[in-house]
């Protein structure tokens, strides 16, 4: 089998053939680097990629299958590409942010170890907005990630890196994380599988925090199968964020496999009337109708639900997140690590001039906005209102979920747009994110599966579930990809334009 | 929204530049003057526009701030590696005799 190829398989197929000893997970992983080395200068997915620990990695799986032990984890050998947010004791951890460059954290994060356990090869880490906060990887100090579908347009953010890696098959299997959408969106942008767990499912000790209530790593691939098999890799309780969820991690692997049998006869999908029409571009609301009437044709029963607060979600979140963000990254105090500026006559002086020059524009308007929302005199009128209003839509989701078993809407309500198009009007860019924020304000789970093209540019359906309710979110998705693939003749990810340099 | 934030500007405005200077402070970002103008700008609109949570009428909806309820997480109280003095001062801007090398804490008043 040629390099080109091995990197067009799923991590399902190349985990089978690295474990029957047909490729070696040596192979694999050069076959991705050599991948990356042709395609990234112009998708630039990648911040740092790590030739010789990938390589290392393979190597200990492909010695220890040599040595007739059973692999380590369903997916051992299989390269992966991790968020530039999650620590590395081997790499770089900048969070697409100057105030991290070159900084190599002391611990892995458990993710990241995680991964390893699983003998996961982890190629690199991806391109992000700064500390996650952005809507298309424009935000990130170290340039722009490029849209394999048309690199004038953004791969959505801030997990742009991941999901172009993935788009790109530079990896089959990536990490992203998803405070308002960040996975998601990524993941429709770029008609690839995205899936923010529920809150606590994942995790949090060692991925840099944006707004701590609200993030949540998850899965990036290019089938639900292999979301799925990473899921429960990275998924579980971990006594060192206290936040965990101390419960086993929903079975959604064999959800995955059950859903691609193609029946959801019986389940009854909502469909969230606030999340579509009037400010949904119209070749999102056609492959949206599109989608439901696929879900019609496998059985599911199809039920309109308002959530009538959902329309103040963004409001909400953009007091609640920038309030915690001004509280999170005054740890950036160029004292410990990080960046330090040569000028400053104080340490106070000194800590104001390295967050002026460490942190970019968007870092800061949020930090600001924190700053306003927390203070005193504003502080029961914006952060107190908003988390009023996240109970609100966290009693919508309760509503909703006692009629259906899972909601859907479209991902997002546009298609990916162009480079620079958005990046000086906060406001427009927050919209992105419409669709995306009520899970997280709930902590609910949420996933984007690949609906189809609008443009010429792939769309995503958006699957919502109950917290721990992932098993039935995983069913629905693999049910919708499995018909769509079927109707439509293959995989929509196998549209994508070949990328050249 | 171009309207919208127009006629905010004629009454003044809710983020005026000295604010932005107020708030820079309070967050230690020495922004720059051609920041306070375009922050300014770009925080009235979004304050505009998050300020929405306002019509709810929620007084009597007790705030969330935590998806999952949670009580106190407790551990057991045993001994575990952290990191070693080495490790902790590697990423260190500057460092001195095993500690961090921080500048100048007191003013000149002080």
């Amino acid at each position: 089998m040629s390099a080109s190829d091995l990197t067009r398989l799923t991590a399902a197929e190349l985990a089978s053939r690295i474990h029957a000893r047909e490729v070696s997970a040596v192979e694999a992983a050069q076959a991705h680097l050599d991948r990356i080395g042709a395609v990234d200068s112009r998708v630039h997915a990648f911040l740092h990629v790590g030739t010789e620990s990938a390589l290392a990695s393979a190597q200990r799986v492909d010695a220890a299958l040599a040595d007739g032990a059973e692999p380590v984890s369903p997916l051992a050998g299989v390269p992966l590409a991790l968020k530039d947010v999650f620590t590395t004791t081997d790499m770089p951890t900048t969070c697409g942010s100057r105030i991290l460059e070159d900084w190599q954290p002391p611990y892995d994060a458990t993710v990241t170890e995680r991964l390893r356990a699983a003998g996961i090869t982890i190629l690199g880490k991806t391109n992000m907005d700064e500390f996650a906060m952005g809507s298309s990887t424009e935000h990130s100090a170290y340039g722009v990630t490029r849209n394999p579908w048309d690199t004038a347009r953004v791969p959505g953010g801030s997990g742009g890196g991941s999901a172009a890696a993935l788009a790109a098959h530079e990896a089959p299997l990536a990490i992203g994380t998803d405070t308002g959408g960040s996975i998601r969106q990524p993941a429709a942008f770029t008609g690839t599988v995205g899936v923010k767990p529920t809150y606590g499912g994942v995790s949090r000790y060692g991925l840099v925090a944006c707004a701590s209530s609200l993030d949540q790593a998850g899965p990036c691939a290019r089938t639900v199968l292999d979301a799925a098999l990473l899921h429960e890799v990275i998924g579980g309780h971990d006594p060192r964020d206290s936040t965990s969820i101390d419960q086993p991690v929903p079975d959604v692997v064999a959800a995955a496999r059950q859903g691609a049998n193609g029946d959801l006869s019986g389940l009854k999908v909502g469909v969230v009337r606030e999340l579509g029409g009037e400010g949904y571009q119209p070749g999102v609301r056609a492959a949206h109708d599109a989608s439901l009437r696929r879900l019609e044709k496998l059985g599911a029963e199809l039920v309109e639900v308002s959530c009538p607060h959902f329309e103040y979600g963004m409001a909400a979140y953009y007091l609640i997140l920038p309030s915690e963000v001004s509280s999170n990254l005054a740890r950036f105090d160029a004292m410990r690590y990080g960046l330090r500026a040569a000028e400053g006559r104080s340490a106070e002086e000194v800590m104001a001039n390295t967050r002026e020059q460490g942190f970019g524009p968007e870092v800061k308007r949020r930090i600001m906005l924190g700053t306003y929302a927390l203070s005193s005199g504003y502080y029961d009128a914006y952060y107190g209102q908003a988390q009023k209003v996240r109970t609100l839509i966290s009693r919508d989701f309760a509503a909703a979920f006692s009629q259906v078993d899972v909601l859907v809407s479209p991902t997002t309500p546009t298609v990916p747009f162009p480079i620079g198009e958005k990046v000086d009007d906060p406001l427009a860019m927050y919209l992105n994110d419409l669709a995306t924020i009520p899970t997280n304000l709930a902590g609910v789970a949420g996933m984007s599966v690949p609906s189809g093209l609008a443009e010429g540019l792939p769309v995503g359906l958006q699957v919502m579930a109950p917290a721990l309710g992932e098993a039935v979110m995983y069913r629905v998705g693999a049910a919708f990809e499995a018909a769509r693939d079927a109707d439509e003749g293959g995989p929509l990810i196998a549209r994508v334009p070949e990328v050249t340099a | 929204m171009t309207a919208h934030s127009a006629e905010r500007t004629d009454s003044g405005g809710v983020i005026t530049r000295d604010e932005v200077a107020h708030l820079a402070r309070l967050a230690r970002l020495a922004v720059t003057e051609d920041e306070l103008d375009t922050f300014a700008g770009q925080l009235d609109v979004i304050i505009g526009s998050v300020a929405r949570v306002g019509e709810v009428a929620a007084d009597d909806i007790p705030p969330t701030s935590h998806a999952v309820p949670l009580e106190n997480v407790f551990r057991p109280d045993e001994r575990r590696p952290g990191l070693d003095q080495a490790q902790a001062l590697a990423g260190a801007p500057a460092a001195e005799d095993g500690r961090f090398r921080v500048p100048r804490i007191l003013g000149e008043e002080q």
